[in-house]
């Protein structure tokens, strides 16, 4: 296991890049030697038409696919397969399409889930649930509690998740998320099944998580509002191939990405 | 209006975490213990603490630390037998070799070998789950029995396969072997069942409990967040392990007296699963509770009919015994998946708002 | 040396030296792995139509036949005692559907697979409350089942091959061959495999989900009757059986959990393996070894090909 991080990465300058990453299942094509960059400090946005392979992007930023070609940089290291384990000790944290959150557990025991890589006290104080053990539980309550207060989620702290409507779900899952204290978010469809409210409100903590937090994020979104509104960069997919890569308002106006989605705007 | 938390604020993040925060919750588990402890041994006669209590508390253990791997972390294991038998063999082994070492440090030494036999059998969980898993665990049983019948050296040799507790004592007190007395007996098992039960609460409230949940719900986002699936679902084996190889030490040594192999066969591993099942998964007072049902049951079926007037022989009552429990199960899975545990709260719940409907 | 000398070359001196036992000792195996094969194929059948995994298959067996012995027994000629067990066994199916599979239908799998534990111990419980639990013998003239042996004469010595097992591995590749046949060319079978892959998407396109499940249960309790007989007739009908029958599971892990083909050659192979592995390797740690050998084989494939020979690769999506 490489030793986490890697030199600091200074805003503006890139902190992950993909380099002609191709990926197939068995004969299917889902990524064809993409390229991109994400800058550290920004929201990058990851849009096409369904099936474009965006998702298997993240997949593969994360760890869990390995391409088949293709190189991956992240803080400076490239590499040619990112393990999972690798991805979140260096900090590399993401929510997913079908919120995948611990449903045996609460809303509280799944966002402390999110600090188990911060939580090193050993096993015989584990066993005993005192001296360091408890130090640290309360140690991490309170950064936890930041984070729920800033996703404004306190009433359902004890609510096991399965119980929770769909759109606090997604909160939960984001707040599990950002609980890693990632350098890079990755957020799949965030907003997906929300109504205008709840995306208003989920696009303002994504914001907030970025300027507050630091945090850069890449995120995969349908809505091209969201997009427009939120990203700095933008890049498009379709069927696993890069057809733009530029500002939202560039990218808006490529015919290349109007074709792709027939002309229909959100 | 009994049951209610109102008032009962909490000043710190500590006092939150308690694993019982609710003041009567508290005071139960403290009556609780206070019967155990000392209402039981004073007034309960032999019988009950001989052929109810201590087994009780024996399989309470043992559904505990199946608990722990298949309600916690979610790898069903169909081994327990085995791994309940690896301990009464190895603390059997250890006491006859050294003789003058405490029985109790040998039960307590028995779990870690067991612990390290579940490990070992554990490593196909990096490749496999779900009733793969159990499949394999099944060769763990298979092969583990096959090891308690076929390794002379594991009984001393004895002509008859079978091992026989020796005497053993502990401050001048004889605990285990045909002079100990029930009392005695009920107590240490008592004592080591409530400090094992209390280092499993332990675990499961703080950050590996955490870890082992995140692996059974969904263990690619666990292992996305960085949690090493292989690590955590081996201590989970090891633990659970721990905890079988000490009851089926204390099974031998603190309630039969004895043993062969044929103790920690494949119905044995059944018998716990149904335990953990009808109790709750993924719940310590499940393990009691299922425990308690699944080895009352028969008791009572071989008491009641006879008292009411309808006398059931031997045979009948083993019959209709396993006709219960699956009925029981499948009932169970379909009603509450959550088992007695869920029940339990749900009516603690309920007590919350008494007397007031909502 | 010499362990080294008993392990690698001893018994392969003993095969060549003796092939008539060989063959016999080869020929014994096949037959038990035809009957592990038979027990994996009722497995498969409910696996492959409804995704449950069926513990109790192997007490299914055990029931059957002591249904048929039971009413045999008790007084009714064989055919009657025949039909009335198929009767019996469509009434299990049945019941199954509505008590258990009905009120279950969207969980998970291993809620399903947990369930088929209840059935399994009731079924034994039931078994042994109306039938008794000393071991019986099976019915064997009735059915025109065949005694007696054919002896040849061959390989230096002597090789007999028992008539039952000739009839039992013609009978078992007949089944097999039906079953897959009604799997891929018929409507049904072809339902039925909608069904294993989703419940709800089954339900959706209006596929009854009740029927199939009955249907198939059925199916597989006519397997189990079959195997039932078969086995009952070469060793007695107890429930020693259902234990035996618990290394089906090793062979589906071999042959793939939803291939009819895989069943066959995965009981054949550990069938086949466990005698020879007993007979000539057996007495070097004491003998007992087919309590074990079967799952040894299936972990060992779990940790390499987890999909078995023939079954479908699972691929994990997120």
């Amino acid at each position: 296991m490489r030793a986490p991080g890697g030199p600091e990465v200074a805003a503006g300058e890139v902190l992950l890049s993909v380099e002609n990453v191709s990926l197939s299942f068995g004969g299917v094509k889902a990524v064809s030697d993409v390229s991109f960059d994400i800058r550290k400090g920004e929201i990058r946005a990851i849009i096409g038409p369904n099936g474009a392979g965006k998702t298997s992007m993240l997949n593969i930023i994360n760890g869990f696919y390995q391409p088949q070609q293709g190189r991956i940089t992240f803080k400076g290291e490239a590499r040619a397969k990112m393990r999972p384990h690798e991805a979140a000790t260096g900090g590399i944290a993401r929510t997913f399409q079908n919120v995948a959150l611990f449903r045996g557990m609460t809303a509280l025991d799944n966002i402390m889930a999110g600090r188990t890589l911060k939580m090193h006290s050993n096993f015989f104080w584990q066993l005993l649930r005192h001296g360091p053990a408890m130090q640290e539980e309360v140690e991490h309550r309170r950064s936890v509690e930041e984070i729920i207060d800033f996703l404004k989620i306190q009433e359902i702290r004890r609510v096991p998740v399965g119980r929770l409507p769909y759109g606090l779900q997604k909160r939960v899952e984001l707040g599990r998320a950002l609980a890693m204290e990632p350098e890079l978010l990755l957020l799949d469809e965030p907003m997906a099944g929300m109504n205008l409210e709840e995306k208003e409100d989920m696009s303002r903590f994504v914001l907030d998580a970025n300027d507050y937090f630091g945090t850069t994020i890449a995120l995969i979104e349908h809505d091209m509002g969201v997009v427009m509104d939120l990203s700095d960069r933008v890049v498009v997919l379709d069927h696993g191939i890069k057809i733009a890569d530029g500002t939202p308002d560039e990218v808006k106006r490529n015919q290349a990405v109007i074709d792709a989605y027939l002309g229909v705007a959100h | 209006m009994l049951y209610r938390e109102a008032g009962q604020f909490k000043t710190s993040y500590a006092s939150d975490f308690a694993v019982f925060p609710i003041l009567q919750d508290r005071i139960g588990i403290a009556i609780i213990l206070a019967v155990a402890f000392i209402i039981i041994p004073l007034t309960g006669n032999d019988f009950l603490v001989n052929a109810v209590m201590i087994p009780f508390l024996i399989f309470s253990l043992a559904a505990i630390g199946l608990n722990l791997l298949t309600g916690y972390t979610g790898l069903l294991s169909l081994g327990t037998g085995a791994f309940m038998g690896v301990g009464a063999y190895a603390c059997y082994k250890l006491t006859t070799i050294f003789p003058n070492v405490n029985i109790i440090v040998w039960v307590i030494a028995s779990g870690f070998f067991s612990a390290a036999v579940g490990a070992i059998f554990g490593l196909p969980s990096l490749r496999i789950k779900g009733f793969y898993l159990a499949i394999a665990t099944l060769a763990a049983q298979f092969f583990l029995e096959w090891c308690f019948i076929r390794i002379p050296w594991l009984y001393n040799n004895n002509v008859s396969g079978a091992i026989e507790v020796p005497q053993r004592e502990l401050l001048g007190v004889i605990i285990t072997g045909p002079r100990a007395t029930a009392q005695t007996r009920y107590y240490i098992v008592l004592v080591l069942v409530v400090l094992m039960t209390w280092i499993a609460s332990n675990l499961v409230h703080g950050r590996i409990g955490r870890m082992w949940m995140a692996v059974r719900d969904m263990d690619i986002a666990a292992e996305l967040m960085g949690i090493r699936l292989l690590p955590t679902k081996l201590l989970a084996f090891a633990v659970s392990s721990f905890y079988c190889g000490v009851a089926g030490a204390l099974m031998v040594f603190f309630w039969y007296g004895g043993s062969e192999a044929s103790v920690f066969n494949i119905n044995q591993s059944f018998t716990i699963l149904f335990m953990i099942i009808i109790g709750g998964l993924g719940s310590l007072l499940g393990s009691f509770l299922g425990a308690a049902l699944i080895y009352i049951l028969p008791i009572v079926l071989r008491f009641v009919p006879p008292a009411l007037g309808l006398p059931l022989q031997a045979a009948t009552v083993e019959h209709i015994t396993f006709m219960t429990v699956g009925i029981l199960i499948v009932l169970f899975l379909i009603v509450e998946p959550a088992g007695l545990a869920r029940l339990w709260l749900i009516g603690k719940q309920k007590l919350r708002v008494w007397p007031f409907p909502y | 040396m010499e362990l080294l000398y008993q392990i690698f070359v001893d018994p392969f001196v003993q095969m060549a030296t003796a092939p008539d036992l060989f063959v016999q000792t080869l020929w014994e195996g096949l037959v038990g792995g035809m009957l592990y094969a038979l027990i994996a194929l009722g497995f498969v059948l409910i696996f492959k139509a409804s995704g449950v995994f069926n513990f109790a298959q192997g007490i299914m067996v055990v029931f059957a036949a002591l249904t048929l012995v039971g009413l045999y027994d008790a007084g009714l000629p064989a055919f009657l005692a025949l039909g009335l067990t198929i009767v019996v066994m469509f009434l299990l199916a049945f019941t199954v559907e509505r008590a258990v599979l009905r009120p279950l239908v969207n969980q998970p799998d291993i809620i399903l697979f947990m369930a088929t534990f209840g059935i399994t111990y009731f079924l034994i419980g039931f078994g042994e409350f109306v039938f008794g639990g000393d071991p019986k013998v099976m019915v064997t003239d009735g059915l025109f089942l065949p005694k007696g042996a054919i002896t040849y004469k061959a390989l230096g010595g002597i090789v007999q091959l028992q008539k039952l097992d000739i009839v039992a591995a013609v009978t078992a590749t007949i089944m097999v061959a039906a079953l897959g046949i009604f799997f891929s060319k018929t409507r049904i079978g072809r339902a039925l495999r909608a069904v294993a892959d989703s419940h709800s998407a089954a339900l959706s396109v209006g596929i009854s989900l009740e029927q199939i499940w009955v249907i198939v249960w059925f199916a597989a309790g006519l397997v189990a009757l079959v195997t039932g007989i078969f086995w009952g007739a070469r060793s007695d009908v107890s429930f020693a059986l259902e234990v035996i029958a618990l290394k089906a599971l090793p062979v589906l892990i071999l042959g793939g959990f939803t291939s009819i083909p895989g069943a066959i050659v995965g009981g054949l192979i550990i069938g086949i393996g466990e005698k020879l592995g007993e007979f000539y390797w057996g007495p070097l740690v004491g003998g007992g070894t087919d309590a074990w050998f079967a799952y040894v084989i299936a972990l060992v494939f779990l940790l390499f090909r987890p999909q078995g020979l023939f079954g479908e690769t699972i691929i994990e999506r997120v």
